[in-house]
């Protein structure tokens, strides 16, 4: 739910059935807020409904994954395992970030480049990544390196192939509007072409984001237990089923807002048009 | 100058002065001959229009004159000088107005100066001039989705009116405008030609625009296009708009190009 109204950006207004009445269809379509909070809201209620039922022994309630959350947040054991988990996630989406968009935008320009990478990048991006990463711990050993690269492996493709995309269906029309006002090579890319593309080469950013947060979790999960994924496969293991719980809603909760971060970024740095209606 | 080869080559001569001179042009895509043989010279200060049957290669001339296209064959002389590239003397007008979306009227309208590196200061007071002239005041910072048709293309005459050419290219600038905008559009235009002593170079599918803003009107033949006609309205552009609408050489004119026109039409 939090996902779907992520990918669509601004929530746009839902119309209200005809019978529900003018001033619920003015809430929805005036306040996205509100429009999330009860979408969120419904999906904890059915949650909470479920987990009473209960539909397994397994499944905790909505009330009780939210009381472990709020206690490993004070325990300080959520805080500590972020710390561990947020290293190679930087650093992989910052270096992915960098030669992504910098490769996206090169293979965007030259016919060459993008002969000799992309055929790369497109079977990377569609290769199953999970299965790649045990031998990474051959190469790589079980360290900061290895889970790096796993987030490296799951972001970059994206964040190249949405740059390279992007460059290369830049407005021709713009391009042409730049020649003819005698603009040279550098200020038609500069000008034109990275501005035009960057909604483009945002949403690969924001895709290999999400992606880098599925790689760094694979890692956890699959190399050595640590940070987020050593909660999760500990307090599997011992049967905490509401802190596991916790754990696994809090990475989508860190994810998310993350994402929302560098939506709202983009929009106030680089497109400020379309900040007004 | 040549002597003159052919019946169309006479009629393409313009006595005085020329700013742009248009010399055996031709233009291949592939297999499909556009543009043959076209000579052409486009009186300075006077608005010309090119007109013909749709697909005729009309836009595709104008971009040879504009440098945004090479000939097969053929140049182009501005002021003497051939064409190899777009220059400083001419400035274009985009059909689908051109504008970046991410900036404010007043970044579009001084984009061209912006590429010539002039200061901040400068360029912003130049435009503003022009943003006046195209009756903008206001809309300085506003975006361009925010404006309406006719308003995004008079950001884009704005802008090419400030790098201070002597040969304004326009390309269809008037067909994504509804017809009401256009009218006005057009009156605006007039003055605008009147005040501003430029040469235009006019590009339009509608008969009745190019006979109420041009003082010479170049007709174009079907694929391979060449020139068929080269009418010169006598109209009294002294009248009110209204007036000139009603004009019985406007009218004629309107019906002669018709005529002209009517057996490319299928």
């Amino acid at each position: 739910m939090m996902a779907s109204s992520q990918v669509n950006g601004p929530a746009r207004a839902v119309h209200s059935p005809a019978g529900w009445g003018l001033s619920l269809g003015r809430l929805f379509t005036g306040h996205p807020i509100a429009t999330r909070a009860i979408s969120l809201g419904l999906f904890f209620l059915i949650w909470e409904i479920a987990g009473r039922v209960p539909i397994s022994y397994a499944f905790p309630t909505f009330l009780d994954t939210l009381w472990a959350f709020v206690s490993m947040l004070l325990d300080g054991s959520l805080i500590i395992a972020y710390g561990s988990t947020v290293q190679p996630l930087i650093i992989g989406i910052a270096i992915s970030a960098v030669v992504g968009v910098g490769l996206g935008i090169v293979m965007g320009l030259s016919r060459k480049a993008e002969w000799l990478v992309a055929p790369l990048f497109i079977v990377l991006q569609s290769a199953p990544m999970a299965a790649l990463i045990p031998l990474i711990t051959f190469v790589y050993g079980i360290g900061l390196v290895a889970k790096t690269l796993a987030v490296i492996m799951l972001a970059l493709p994206v964040i190249v192939l949405n740059g390279y995309k992007a460059v290369r269906n830049a407005n021709p029309s713009l391009v042409a509007m730049c020649h003819s006002f005698q603009g040279t090579r550098l200020q038609q890319i500069s000008k034109i072409i990275i501005p035009d593309a960057s909604p483009v080469i945002f949403a690969g950013l924001r895709l290999g984001l999400a992606a880098g947060f599925i790689g760094v979790i694979l890692a956890e999960l699959l190399i050595t237990p640590t940070g987020i994924g050593d909660l999760i496969t500990y307090h599997r293991s011992v049967a905490n089923y509401p802190e596991m719980y916790a754990a696994v809603v809090s990475i989508i909760l860190v994810s998310t807002l993350t994402l929302t971060a560098l939506e709202a970024f983009e929009v106030r740095v680089l497109r400020p048009e379309k900040k007004r209606g | 100058m040549t002597v003159p080869a052919s019946a169309i080559h006479a009629v393409t001569q313009v006595a005085g002065d020329v700013a742009v001179e248009v010399r055996g042009i031709c233009k291949n895509y592939g297999d499909i001959e556009a543009l043959r043989l076209i000579d052409l010279d486009f009186p300075r200060g006077k608005l010309t229009t090119l007109l013909g049957p749709s697909g005729c290669g009309k836009t595709t001339l104008l971009k040879i004159i504009a440098g945004l296209v090479e000939p097969t064959s053929g140049e182009v002389r501005v002021n003497g000088k051939t064409v190899t590239g777009p220059g400083p003397e001419r400035a274009f007008v985009f059909q689908d107005f051109a504008l970046m979306p991410w900036a404010t009227v007043m970044r579009n309208v001084a984009f061209g100066l912006e590429l010539k590196g002039m200061g901040k200061a400068e360029r912003q007071s130049i435009a503003r001039h022009y943003i006046a002239e195209v009756g903008l005041t206001g809309f300085e910072d506003k975006y361009p989705h925010e404006l309406s048709g006719g308003m995004r293309q008079r950001v884009g005459l704005a802008r090419a009116f400030a790098v201070n050419a002597e040969v304004l290219l326009l390309d269809e600038p008037f067909s994504a405008v509804d017809e009401q905008n256009r009218r006005k559009f057009q009156e605006d235009l007039l003055q605008l030609v009147e005040k501003e002593r430029k040469t235009f170079i006019f590009v339009t599918h509608s008969i009745e625009e190019a006979v109420y803003v041009s003082d010479r009107i170049v007709l174009l033949s079907r694929r391979p296009s060449r020139v068929a006609q080269i009418i010169e309205p006598k109209i009294d552009r002294t009248a009110s708009p209204d007036a000139i609408r009603r004009d019985q050489g406007y009218l004629d004119t309107v019906e002669e190009i018709w005529q002209g026109l009517k057996h490319y039409v299928d």
